[in-house]
């Protein structure tokens, strides 16, 4: 089987990590987001993986040369010379995408899940038609678009409406879908939707169909939101009993739903949770608290500091009697000082903080 | 010769911008740097050989001094230490004059005087030789600030050869000098002549003013030595500025406790006093730890930071430029900055209480925060109580609040 990773640019919206490093190579759960992807994409059975971007950096090379040795597939860069929005991609990638008959996945570089890759594939087999969309149940189906189905009809999509007023439905498109390699030739080469355009001509002939995601669903691709995936991602490994979380019965763990890398050393008296990783190498002193908060490798924590909803970047050391909260992120080798105090804010990379920044903003 | 002193401490219905911490505890009572108020001039006084008795002028009650100075009599074993309570607000030129004859038993030949809500180091010897050179009536302790901050003080022009103070007017509109009242005075005996003269040409000037209605309260006993006094004197060319060297700050509002508590700490390290705690790695001098407070070896004080008695600070946590009182509870790995923590309240673990750092030039403690004037330092009056991890920023919070949220730039009925 095939898979087309819609990967995209250089990832902004989640500055200022990306000035370090290429979004799906940031660690979500301690490891990089492409990681998750790429693992329960092989683990279906999947061979052939593009990714779509519109840059290359070498790193990013380098790094899936090695996961192509570890899960046994063959990943290409797919190269878009100008944006091609969510379609456009799969008719560059068609040599690879449409090279036999079986049909193949995409997904959005962003979305956090349960992969459910296997249970997709034979669902769609047993329907038989062009394509079938992932889809997830909202709370408020308003700020999305939402997914109709026909009448009478538990799967086949009737349309799509963006934004709904009135309530038409609570599922929506999770942007994860497989699809017939008859698709590929709906689909013109130039910048275009698949979304707006490629999906409701396929509703028309009454070819799309609908699977409902169990379990959660998060769009990372903004700090913000990572948080909120990480807390549902490692709530996710609770409810599964890894092995992967540091057992309750440690004495720092408070509340579960904590993932700490066994290299990361952990001071004494500490209250770590509920939802905090901890990557490698990371230094954590005395008398710390953590909670909702993502340390990536070689962070340092210093005594009794206070940290919560919070991204502490790689090597970025955060002062004794620090206090950061409401969306702070630190980028790479960014220091904050002893006692300083740091609302919501977006540190660039190689910053040092030494006053209070005391209402959300941007440190350049 | 003998010389008196006189500590005017004013009264209950004053001092309201002290509240909250005014509301448990008259303002001259509060501690700072281990010490009340009032015991800094006094110990000031105590170090001049020629003044025997001091009195202290008010009209709180009675009851309210009487251990106080029971205390100080043995502190200050040469000195006789006396409270004179007035019954109506007279005017702090008013009570001094009701107080005549007490003040003037055994003939004094000067007095001086000290308003209590002054922080500074009372160069009294100082102004004494410079009384003596100049055969001064009166001298004025004087200090510059800076031109925006003088227009809320007394202003002293004076002769800059001869030190003759020449000119003096309370809190004038326009800018007149950057010279200003320190609330601290050396007097003759004349005063009580002058204040006299004075009282008279008020009388006089009530009588013929028909807008005022002499049963208003505002009758020709009640004088304020500044703005009554000063002024007249200084035609008499015999009125003197003495120019301090070392800090002075008044201490008006609640939230000035703390620069007057770092600034009486640094006096009392600087000349080594043994009340002052070692530095050492988890103590950043200076600190005043009142010997029965409870301080865990792994918190971090200082600098510029008051223990109180039975206070108990936790591990790991971290006080700085704050003061903390009596039986107050900071547990482990909280975090106090440029604070108050009042009697029998209790800080969370890893809580914040934060305030303002306030340059060591200003004498304003108020800061602007989303266009609204705050406190720049954070009070937790008494028996308040802060949650775990809550952090307090820029608020005053009365008596018996629990505060379980985070909250900012706040007053906490």
């Amino acid at each position: 089987m095939k898979a087309l990773i819609l990967v995209g640019g250089f990832g902004t919206r989640l500055r200022p990590l990306t000035l370090t490093l290429p979004k799906p190579l940031v660690e979500f759960g301690n490891r990089p987001m492409i990681l998750h992807q790429v693992e329960a994409l092989a683990s279906a059975g999947v061979t052939d993986i593009v990714l779509a971007v519109n840059y290359r950096p070498d790193v990013m090379i380098s790094v899936l040369q090695k996961y192509e040795e570890q899960y046994n597939v063959k990943i290409t860069f797919s190269i878009e010379t100008e944006p091609l929005g969510t379609a456009g991609p799969l008719k560059l990638a068609e040599k690879i995408l449409g090279k036999d008959d079986s049909p193949f996945f995409v997904l959005n570089s962003d979305v956090i899940c349960d992969y459910p890759f296997q249970n997709l594939a034979d669902f769609h087999k047993s329907h038989g038609q062009e394509g079938t969309i992932v889809v997830t149940k909202v709370e408020e189906p308003s700020k999305y678009g939402v997914v109709v189905h026909q009448p009478n009809h538990p799967s086949r999509i009737d349309r799509f409406v963006e934004k709904p007023v009135e309530f038409v439905g609570n599922r929506i498109n999770a942007g994860i879908y497989i699809l017939n390699p008859s698709v590929l030739s709906r689909i013109e080469l130039r910048p275009t939707s698949i979304e707006q355009e490629t999906f409701p001509a396929i509703c028309a002939d009454g070819q799309l169909h609908s699977f409902d995601l169990e379990g959660f669903w998060m769009d990372v691709g903004q700090p913000k939101d990572f948080l909120t995936g990480t807390c549902l991602y490692l709530s996710s490994l609770a409810k599964k009993n890894s092995k992967l979380l540091t057992p309750a019965s440690e004495s720092y763990v408070h509340g579960g739903n904590v993932l700490i890398d066994p290299s990361a050393k952990i001071g004494k008296n500490c209250r770590i949770g509920p939802n905090v990783t901890i990557g490698p190498n990371v230094v954590i002193g005395d008398g710390v608290r953590l909670q909702r908060s993502v340390l990536l490798q070689g962070s340092r924590i210093k005594d009794h500091a206070w940290v919560k909803s919070t991204i502490v970047g790689w090597n970025s050391t955060v002062g004794k009697w620090a206090r950061l909260e409401n969306v702070t992120v630190l980028g790479d080798d960014v220091t904050i000082a002893d006692e300083v105090y740091v609302n919501g804010g977006s540190v660039l990379p190689h910053k040092t903080i030494k006053a209070n920044v005391d209402v959300p903003s941007i440190i350049m | 010769m003998s010389n008196k002193a006189l500590i005017l401490v004013g009264g209950p219905s004053r001092g309201t911008r002290f509240r909250p911490l005014s509301l448990d505890l008259p303002k001259p009572l509060f501690e700072i740097a281990g010490h009340p108020l009032i015991w800094h001039p006094l110990t000031a006084v105590a170090k001049v050989p020629s003044i025997k008795e001091v009195y202290l002028i008010g009209y709180y009650e009675e009851s309210i001094f009487a251990p106080y100075i029971r205390e100080w009599s043995t502190e200050f074993p040469d000195l006789t230490i006396k409270y004179l309570r007035e019954y109506t607000a007279l005017g702090t030129a008013g009570g001094l004059y009701h107080f005549r004859d007490a003040i003037m038993k055994g003939n004094p030949s000067r007095l001086f005087v000290l308003n209590a809500d002054v922080c500074c180091t009372f160069p009294l010897t100082e102004m004494l030789e410079i009384f003596e050179e100049k055969e001064a009536e009166a001298v004025l302790l004087g200090t510059r600030v800076g031109d925006d901050a003088a227009r809320n003080f007394g202003c002293i022009v004076s002769d800059p050869k001869t030190s003759q103070v020449r000119h003096y007017v309370e809190k004038p509109e326009s800018h007149i000098s950057n010279m200003i009242n320190c609330g601290v005075y050396l007097f003759s005996s004349s005063i009580f002549s002058l204040i006299r003269t004075a009282m008279e040409n008020k009388a006089i000037r009530l009588a013929s003013d028909p807008t005022l209605d002499p049963s208003d309260g505002d009758s020709s006993s009640v004088l304020r030595l500044e703005q009554d006094i000063l002024g007249p004197l200084s035609d008499s060319r015999r009125f003197f500025l003495y120019e301090t060297r070392g800090f002075w700050r008044q201490i008006k509002t609640a939230g000035s406790a703390v620069p007057a508590n770092a600034l009486y700490l640094q006096k009392a390290f600087q000349a080594r006093s043994p009340e002052i705690a070692a530095p050492s790695a988890s103590i950043v001098a200076p600190v005043f730890i009142h010997p029965t407070a409870q301080v865990d070896p792994t918190a971090k004080l200082g600098p510029n930071v008051s223990i109180g008695p039975r206070a108990i600070i936790g591990a790991g946590a971290r006080v700085k430029e704050s003061i903390v009182l009596e039986d107050a509870e900071i547990k482990h790995d909280a975090c106090v900055l440029y604070s108050i923590i009042g009697w029998q309240s209790k800080v969370g673990a890893w809580a914040r209480i934060e305030g303002t750092p306030m340059s060591v030039a200003e004498h304003s403690t108020t800061v602007i925060k989303n266009g609204v004037k705050v406190q720049s330092v954070s009070i937790l009056s008494r028996d308040c109580k802060v949650g775990d991890e809550v952090r307090v920023w820029n608020c005053i919070c009365l008596p018996d609040k629990e505060l379980k949220r985070d909250v900012s730039n706040e007053i906490i009925m």
